[in-house]
């Protein structure tokens, strides 16, 4: 199963002198189990994508399928779509509201209308994916650091068991080790889970490292959607959009082009360094 | 004009007080612990450190904003803590903050960017002079009659700045004022702030996460539990890949490449910057073996 865009196109302020497209004639599959990365600047439509993908947003024109059924058909469940498809938008921090770390993560299962015992069942298991020790559960919220926080913010939306898990920017803010942390539990999570995951990044580095498939959007269109490798042959063009490749895809570009026999495929540094290495014959 | 001091710190602490939802002391956390470092006129200073190890607190003395529990601050000669002082300081000593959209306040860009003079009584035939010279120096005078609604991340920042200039001030202090933006906009900020230092001479002091916006500065400082941990030039600093691991940080991924390969045992020097050293030094030991 998966969710399909066909065509799907939203115009922002419609019927008026301000309309703007912010998606146009979009059609993307993301089948079970892809772990995607969906980069573009700010205004480049990737947010407005995803608000898409769970039926927070209708679009103009176009329709989208989850699992086969059009998720904007009268009859289709579309709260049930937004327990599968889950979202944690940027700085979810600011979003925790309860008295204590527990019961933050028990309101969205509570809110499916789960028995008091699988909502606590659900809870603890999310906080636990985590990685969350249990001294913390019945602290404030607010007591924790700013990468604890965030993985009680994912928390939240794991124990709704999502089948897809939407990121906006879960870095964003954090120090190197967090950042680290943060991608490293949400790459345990597609592994462990097989769930489908979509990184919404500013970063090629970040995603580099991850992912099976980066999706590029600009002014509303789909700009490139492959493997990584293939998507940073692109720097060039990638540059154009307000974008970059990973830092090491230059170093190989300039390498090959200083008459060292090398492949420029390397996207992260560990393939980087095995590629000059061979070239070196060491 | 780089050996006068800028601002110093002396054995600068900071207490704050913790207490529980019923405002019982829980205890005393240092946010800062016997910090001493000085700041010369005219240096790009970059302070690093991991979200909790004091950086931002340490900053917000730079300008007064927080005083110290123990030690003390000068900036361009006065004790941040006589309050005959305060006015002068905070006008000498402008601060940057991560998120432009808690900056901005006028309805249009010029207005936002006069605001600060005019605070200051600066006559108003000069104010106007004065914005127009901030906004060319951080490029967005062509967005002088903008609404600052319709502006990017970036371009906001580079306005939170240009009002910041518009005080003239000696030195800025700039707490992670890229965090927010995406590449480009961290670009577009990073460049105007080393214009600013580069041309019109003034001291930068950028915190921030992002290791590339830090390699042109001219010292490093190293924050962690409240300490100056490491201090030196980025290639100093950057040398050590293991030590910046330890503290929660990293290094630029180019750097990690030439310490990788040099691992792996290529004879590349330590602290590697930028892409043309690392490919210039690869491409002579290439060509010294075939």
């Amino acid at each position: 199963m998966a969710i399909i865009l066909d065509h799907v196109s939203y115009i922002y302020d419609a019927d008026t002198a301000m309309a703007h497209a912010a998606l146009e004639d979009v059609s993307l599959t993301i089948p079970d189990g892809q772990f995607i990365g969906l980069i573009g600047h700010t205004g480049s439509g990737k947010s407005t994508l995803v608000q898409h993908l769970n039926g927070l947003m209708k679009p103009t024109s176009g329709n989208i399928f989850f699992n086969g059924k059009d998720i904007h058909d009268e009859d289709y469940d579309r709260k049930a779509l937004r327990a599968k498809v889950g979202l944690v938008f940027q700085y979810p921090e600011h979003q925790l509201f309860e008295a204590d770390v527990f019961s933050d993560v028990c309101f969205g299962p509570k809110n499916l209308g789960l028995s008091k015992k699988e909502t606590e069942l659900r809870a603890y298991e999310a906080l636990k994916q985590v990685g969350l020790e249990d001294a913390y559960f019945y602290q404030s919220p607010f007591d924790l650091s700013g990468g604890q926080k965030r993985r009680v913010a994912i928390a939240g939306v794991l124990a709704m068991k999502p089948e897809v898990l939407i990121l906006d920017e879960p870095t964003a803010g954090l120090d190197p080790r967090g950042r680290d942390e943060i991608l490293g539990l949400i790459s345990r999570l597609h592994s462990d889970t097989g769930m489908t995951v979509v990184l919404v990044s500013h970063s090629m580095e970040d995603v580099a490292n991850y992912v099976d498939r980066i999706i590029v959007m600009n002014k509303g269109h789909v700009a490139f959607d492959d493997v990584p490798r293939n998507v940073f042959r692109h720097y060039r063009e990638l540059e154009q959009i307000g974008l970059a490749a990973p830092q090491v895809t230059y170093v190989m570009q300039e390498l090959k082009a200083a008459g060292l026999d090398v492949s420029v495929d390397a996207t992260t540094v560990e393939e980087a360094r095995d590629e000059i290495l061979k070239a070196f014959h060491m | 004009m780089k050996n006068e001091e800028m601002l110093r710190t002396e054995n600068l602490t900071f207490e704050y007080i913790r207490r529980d939802e019923e405002g019982n002391v829980e205890g005393i956390t240092k946010a800062v612990d016997q910090v001493n470092l000085d700041v010369k006129r005219g240096e790009f200073i970059a302070i690093l450190g991991h979200n909790g190890s004091g950086k931002s607190t340490l900053a917000k003395h730079f300008n007064a904003l927080l005083y110290p529990t123990e030690g003390a601050v000068w900036v361009d000669g006065m004790n941040t803590q006589e309050d005959s002082h305060l006015w002068d300081i905070r006008q000498n000593a402008g601060m940057i903050f991560q998120n432009p959209d808690n900056q901005i306040i006028g309805q249009v860009v010029e207005e936002d960017v006069g605001f600060g003079p005019e605070n200051m009584g600066v006559p108003t035939q000069e104010i106007w002079q004065r914005v127009e010279e901030s906004l060319k120096a951080v490029g967005m005078y062509e967005y002088r009659k903008a609404s600052p609604n319709h502006l990017s991340g970036g371009q906001k920042q580079r306005v939170s700045i240009a009002g910041v200039i518009a005080m003239h001030p000696k030195c800025i202090i700039m707490d992670e004022p890229t965090a927010m933006l995406d590449p480009n906009g961290r670009k577009e900020v990073i460049r105007a702030a080393r214009a600013l230092n580069e041309v019109e001479g003034i001291t930068i002091i950028l915190i921030t996460h992002y290791m590339e916006e830090v390699i042109y500065a001219d010292r490093i400082f190293v924050m962690d539990q409240g300490h100056v941990e490491m201090q030196g030039t980025p290639r100093e600093i950057f040398s050590q890949v293991e030590r910046l691991k330890e503290l929660r940080l990293d290094v630029p991924q180019v750097t990690l490449l030439a310490y990788e390969l040099k691992k792996r045992g290529l004879p590349v020097p330590d602290g590697i910057l930028t892409r043309k050293e690392l490919v210039d030094v690869l491409t002579r030991i290439y060509a010294q073996q075939t």
